[in-house]
């Protein structure tokens, strides 16, 4: 059985359709990547995937659940956590706190017990810092354990928002873009950091430019433009289909310049392929 | 154990204590002792009302109107139907929580300006309800308050009255230090720098703000529930906008996200105008420069600022330390 299912998913802003008419499943246990040049959808995509947005049409199931329509907390609360492109780290707090509020789905107590601090409650404080101690290491920020959120680079932050993703005991991990903004040596370490996430048992949704790890770590591949399906398939088939080929290379030549933006990315693209 | 003795919990609530516990040795008069039991009122509501600007981030221009709910409530209950004080304060304490659950739900849907709009908003209209509703409230005369008793014990004169704030201060500041280094707490920091950030793992944010309102607008409740046995009079003046600002204003310059910062920021705020007195006509300018020169050198309010000015000056320290032993 599939562990998310997508049927029929369309977001429109105003007259833009982000995502059109898509539809979807992904596996257990797999890399599910999702690809397409800029303004694809691919964010969005992830955005309606944990609730951030309420899609304007179409199902989302996770396992036995529709979620469809439902908050972001029922999505995390379902088992989907998330990274984000654009940096959603808690600055006011230390980098361990970030991590032990991923815990929260599995802390949480009553107000009472909490105003009074119950004599539970502190024990499960310490080993609530324990486990994040912990998740902050397992992603390499070992050197951080004591720092203020405001104080690391961006390399760690995206670390830390994986490795808080990572507390809330995920069985679908979303990643948008985790390597971009890193430098050729953090992104490979990506790779590694991806394969142990599946070791776990943690299905990942790679969204992602560098293309280097896409096809070194996924299983399946979704590939979009202008919001719709363009190809899907196992990474392999994917990788030689003519149409996607067409989609990076061929889009700038047949739309002869006027696709101005996307010339570039495509041929930056192109070249990751060709290597 | 040093670590701990220096940990806000720990070592906070004990500096609080001792200087609770020493000083009536300063106090050498009822005015003291009057003042310093204002202090410890005005410091328990802006320790709530830090929980949610300060903590949480949300913004409440109205908390003197739930000050004054709790002041009249209790008076009202006590005074005109001769409930016994403790139920008259437990029942408005329960009927201002329902009220700000109620409210709280839509306004807090709101952000920034707008959420300062629509609890400046409900602050206005608790206070003309309070001064049109003279039958029960006696409008702008106010009414008089029974002492507060509990059994054959009558809690009255400044003396006992400082003792009793004191104490409840201090379960004031150990409730609200529990909280927040409590999941939930961490949830109210956590949907102040991002509330998205927040959701995605599992907290719901709207929640947690309603539960926050509630508390603050409880801490304020009980306040102004004492402050009216106390006193033994309660008027519409401690119900206006104008002293919402005020209590905003001793959370910001206390330091905000700083339960302590609330404590300072309410003692600085309450006797300073009383200590202004010697400067008479030009009272309120040196007020207001004093007022003006602490943001500006202490932005971030006066406790988290010297906070970390102590902390850069101790690394500074250690660092030359270790120069110099190199």
């Amino acid at each position: 059985m599939s562990l998310l299912r997508v049927d029929g998913l369309s977001k429109k802003f105003g007259g833009l359709n982000a995502v059109e008419d898509l539809s979807f499943d992904i596996q257990p246990g797999a890399v599910y990547s999702i690809i397409g040049p800029n303004g694809a959808g691919k964010t969005t995509l992830l955005n309606l995937l944990s609730g951030v947005y309420q899609p304007s049409a179409g199902h989302i199931s996770f396992g036995e659940h529709d979620l469809t329509g439902r908050p972001p907390h029922e999505y995390a609360s379902h088992g989907i956590a998330r990274t984000f492109q654009n940096l959603q780290v808690f600055f006011n707090m230390s980098a361990l706190e970030n991590v032990m509020v991923g815990r929260y789905l599995h802390e949480r107590s009553g107000l009472v017990s909490a105003l009074m601090r119950s004599r539970r409650l502190a024990r499960a404080e310490d080993a609530c810092r324990e486990e994040a101690a912990e998740l902050m290491r397992y992603v390499g920020l070992h050197d951080y354990l004591s720092a203020a959120a405001d104080a690391m680079p961006y390399g760690a932050l995206k670390r830390l928002e994986i490795a808080r993703a990572l507390a809330t005991e995920p069985k679908l991990m979303l990643l948008d873009e985790p390597a971009a903004g890193l430098n050729p040596t953090e992104a490979l370490e990506l790779d590694d950091l991806i394969g142990r996430l599946t070791g776990r048992g943690v299905t990942v949704v790679l969204v992602e430019h560098n293309m280097r790890l896409v096809m070194g770590v996924s299983d399946h591949i979704l590939v979009l433009d202008y919001g719709r399906k363009l190809a899907e398939g196992p990474a392999a088939a994917v990788r030689n289909d003519p149409k996607v080929i067409e989609a990076y290379l061929g889009s700038a030549v047949a739309h002869d310049g006027s696709f101005e933006s996307g010339i570039a990315s495509a041929v930056a693209v192109a070249v990751e392929m060709r290597r | 154990m040093l670590a701990r003795l220096a940990s806000p919990r720990t070592g906070g609530m004990l500096a609080l204590a001792a200087v609770i516990a020493l000083l009536p040795l300063v106090l050498s008069n009822k005015y003291f002792y009057d003042i310093a039991v204002l202090v410890g009122l005005n410091a328990i509501v802006c320790i709530g009302l830090n929980l949610l600007i300060g903590y949480a981030g949300q913004i409440s221009l109205g908390h003197a109107g739930f000050f004054g709910l709790g002041a009249y409530g209790s008076a009202i209950l006590a005074s005109r139907y001769g409930w016994p004080p403790l139920a008259a304060m437990l029942a408005t304490t329960f009927a201002v929580a329902a009220l700000a659950f109620v409210v709280g739900r839509p306004i807090l849907r709101l952000k920034g300006h707008y959420l300062a709009m629509a609890t400046l908003g409900l602050g206005v209209i608790i206070f003309m309800v309070i001064t049109t509703e003279d039958k029960f409230t006696g409008g702008p005369d106010g009414i008089a308050v029974v002492p507060f008793r509990i059994g054959g014990f009558v809690v009255q004169g400044e003396r006992i009255w400082y003792w009793v704030v004191g104490a409840l201060l201090l379960v004031a500041v150990w409730l609200a230090l529990n909280l927040i280094e409590s999941p939930a707490g961490r949830a109210l920091r956590a949907l102040h720098s991002s509330e998205i950030g927040a959701e995605v793992v599992g907290i719901n944010a709207a929640n947690h703000k309603v539960m926050v309102f509630v508390i603050s607008a409880v801490f304020a409740s009980v306040a102004g529930s004492l402050a009216a046995h106390y006193s033994g009079f309660v008027t519409p003046g401690k119900v206006t906008f104008l002293h919402s600002i005020e209590l905003v204003t001793m959370v910001v310059f206390g330091g905000m996200a700083s339960t302590f910062g609330a404590v300072v920021g309410a003692a600085v705020l309450t006797t300073l105008p009383q200590l202004l007195a010697v400067f008479e006509d030009y009272e309120m300018m040196v007020f207001g420069a004093v007022m003006m020169g602490t943001m500006i050198f202490l932005p971030r309010g006066v406790v988290p600022s010297l906070a970390r000015l102590l902390q850069t000056r101790r690394q500074r320290a250690s660092a030359d330390g270790e120069e110099e032993g190199a």
